[in-house]
């Protein structure tokens, strides 16, 4: 077992601490108060190569490994989840799902813009009435012969305004359930297609979230990836691929909640001494650190089977499963230890926590990471 | 025209200090390691002037003199945007050494204007830069705060004491330069990264040449004493702390 990074592995996860520190995290807590899209940050993440990193070189991409990727994403999130979430989606589930999963036409024409970032991507899937049950997709895809036209509402789509290109999920054929469900790719200024408001979420507030309407929204055929009825599929296996972002997300929440906690508990006096002398602090500290060490083996793990093409179903929905529950416990333990000042915006911490409680339910929650897990687990014995 | 910015390999800047139990020696464990801030400031400068210099400038070379763990802040050099990297392979034992390493190569691959910080962030020792043009007998500007590239000819441009002072130099020189030199250090962009991987980086065996001082010893600061708090009101109680425990006046 190898536990170096590699010399390029190393600098870019300082590339990505670097951005984070010295920009992002400069107006990070207006930006959340306010829910104001990073729209310069985004710019900057498309100079610097973020947006489109692991995306093979023949298709304009960075062509980075999955552990960079992890790692550029924890570096991100220990500042700034709002702008890690765009990141993510961008990557995991969209320049991911069309490179592995598209035509090689389709490539050409969307592929290639979304890895040189010059367009945005969204994956939309979730529905008024279909979260974590995927299967039961209200939205319709009606074949019309060379088109098909789509009705119905995505919900909670992140980057639905800022987006130029949807990979949405529909149903074409109900009676044969979720093997009738297909995936387009779907220009996002189309006509029939309208946003319903920002919504007003509690945490990543600086990223942009909508529900997306279509009505009669016509795409042409060759829009459509793989197979008819290999939509269900296609979202599942991207989502699989999105766990690891996720959990890099989470894992970089906790390890911002719990430097600021260790910093703040080695300044903070109370009876007569730093409150980190206290054991009642300390072993909260203790119990934090092997946490995120935990998180850490587990999640890198994940990774590094993604970059030798190993499974990564089972792994990838522990690595996310765990990283989100500890980053929801790490952050509530450093409002704790922050006391007073872990209520309020100036140390960071109760942002790091709302955001945290995301990484629980989005991409499939700690509940359906369990099913999965749980699943693998006794089909193996 | 060619650029040297050369590099010194540093300690993170937030690194807790510690010796080694005989105190001779830094105790590097578990440092993290990045180019010299004002090295970093000096390349981004250089590589600011090499591209608003229409061809002109083509080529932005770093150096550095140090062991093969030090290729990883080299090869920063290069995905930020240098063209191309040396490592000279030895201990830099002292300034002496570093900067008579650096003239060995510098005599055999000339150079039009050679970057140096105007001091390394762990020992501070502001002495490279003087030395090197020295060995090179070249003519060399300290604390320089600017440079521009005007009609072919360098401009330097030191902060002084109530104003700037702008000067000319012949070719090739050495600028030690300082805070100012560049706004911010620049960050590697992926595909900076992805291009270091085939820039060219070459490797040259160290001269040997031995230092002309020896560390004797390391002496930590002293801990910094209790702060006292004095209530705003209490000027007496001010000015005898002031005369009677901090013995100011």
């Amino acid at each position: 077992m190898n536990f170096e990074l590699t010399e390029e592995q190393k600098l870019i996860q300082e590339a990505a601490r670097d951005f984070a520190e010295r920009e992002a995290l400069l107006d990070v807590i207006e930006r959340d108060e306010k829910a104001e899209y990073p729209t310069k940050h985004v710019q900057r993440m498309k100079e610097l190569g973020f947006l489109g990193m692991t995306v093979d070189p023949k298709y304009d991409g960075g062509g980075m490994d999955s552990l960079s990727y992890v790692l550029a994403l924890e570096e991100l999130s220990k500042h700034d989840s709002s702008l890690a979430v765009i990141m993510s989606v961008h990557n995991s589930l969209v320049c991911w799902g069309l490179e592995h999963l598209a035509n090689e036409d389709q490539k050409e024409r969307f592929l290639k813009p979304l890895a040189r970032a010059e367009k945005i991507g969204a994956f939309l899937l979730s529905e008024p009435e279909a979260g974590s049950d995927a299967t039961h997709q209200k939205t319709t895809a009606e074949d019309m012969g060379d088109y098909y036209l789509i009705n119905g509402i995505k919900n909670w789509i992140t980057s639905a305004n800022s987006a130029d290109i949807y990979l949405v999920i529909a149903q074409t054929n109900p009676e044969l359930k979720h093997k009738g469900i297909n995936a387009f790719i779907v220009d996002r200024h189309s006509e029939g297609i309208t946003l319903g408001p920002h919504e007003n979420k509690m945490g990543m507030r600086s990223s942009d979230t909508h529900s997306v309407m279509f009505t009669n929204v016509k795409v042409p055929k060759e829009n459509r990836i793989g197979e008819n009825g290999f939509g269900f599929k296609f979202a599942m296996k991207c989502l699989e691929v999105g766990r690891i972002g996720i959990a890099a997300q989470a894992l970089g929440i906790a390890e911002g909640a719990y430097m600021r906690a260790l910093k703040y508990a080695k300044e903070r006096k109370a009876f007569g001494t730093e409150i980190a002398n206290h054991q009642a602090i300390a072993f909260k500290l203790a119990d934090m650190a092997v946490k995120i060490e935990t998180a850490k083996l587990l999640l890198y793990k994940a990774a590094t089977l993604k970059d030798a093409h190993q499974p990564i179903a089972l792994i990838g929905a522990m690595a996310k499963r765990y990283c989100a529950d500890i980053a929801m416990e790490i952050t509530t333990e450093a409002v704790q230890i922050h006391g007073g000042y872990g209520y309020v915006k100036e140390y960071h911490v109760e942002r790091l926590f709302r955001e945290a409680k995301l990484t629980q339910i989005y991409e499939g929650t700690s509940e359906i990471q369990k099913i999965v897990i749980s699943r693998a687990i006794l089909s193996d014995n | 025209m060619k650029i040297l910015v050369c590099i010194s390999n540093v300690p993170d800047t937030t690194t807790k200090i510690k010796f080694t139990a005989d105190g001779k020696q830094f105790d590097a464990t578990g440092v993290q390691w990045i180019i010299n801030p004002w090295d970093e400031l000096a390349l981004t400068r250089a590589l600011e002037l090499k591209e608003a210099s229409n061809g002109l400038i083509d080529n932005v070379t770093v150096i550095n003199v140090g062991p093969k763990d030090t290729e990883i802040t080299i090869r920063k050099g290069l995905a930020v945007g240098a063209d191309n990297a040396v490592r000279i392979d030895g201990n830099p034992t002292d300034a002496y050494a570093v900067a008579s390493e650096l003239a060995k190569y510098i005599e055999t691959h000339p150079f039009d204007l050679i970057l140096t910080g105007i001091e390394s962030s762990d020992y501070n020792g502001n002495a490279v830069g003087g030395m090197l043009a020295e060995l090179l007998n070249m003519p060399h500007i300290s604390a320089v705060s600017g440079i521009e590239l005007k009609d072919g000819k360098y401009e330097v441009i030191r902060e002084i004491d109530g104003g700037k002072q702008i000067l000319t130099v012949p070719t090739p020189f050495v600028a030690v330069v300082q805070k100012g030199i560049a706004k911010e250090p620049r960050i590697a962009s992926m595909r900076g990264v992805m291009a270091a991987r085939t820039k060219p980086f070459e490797t040259v065996a160290a001269a040997g040449i031995a230092p002309q001082t020896e560390y004797i010893h390391f002496e930590l600061p002293q801990p910094k004493g209790k702060c006292k708090m004095i209530p705003a009101d209490q000027i007496d109680e001010l000015i005898n702390v002031l005369r009677q425990e901090i013995k100011a006046f």
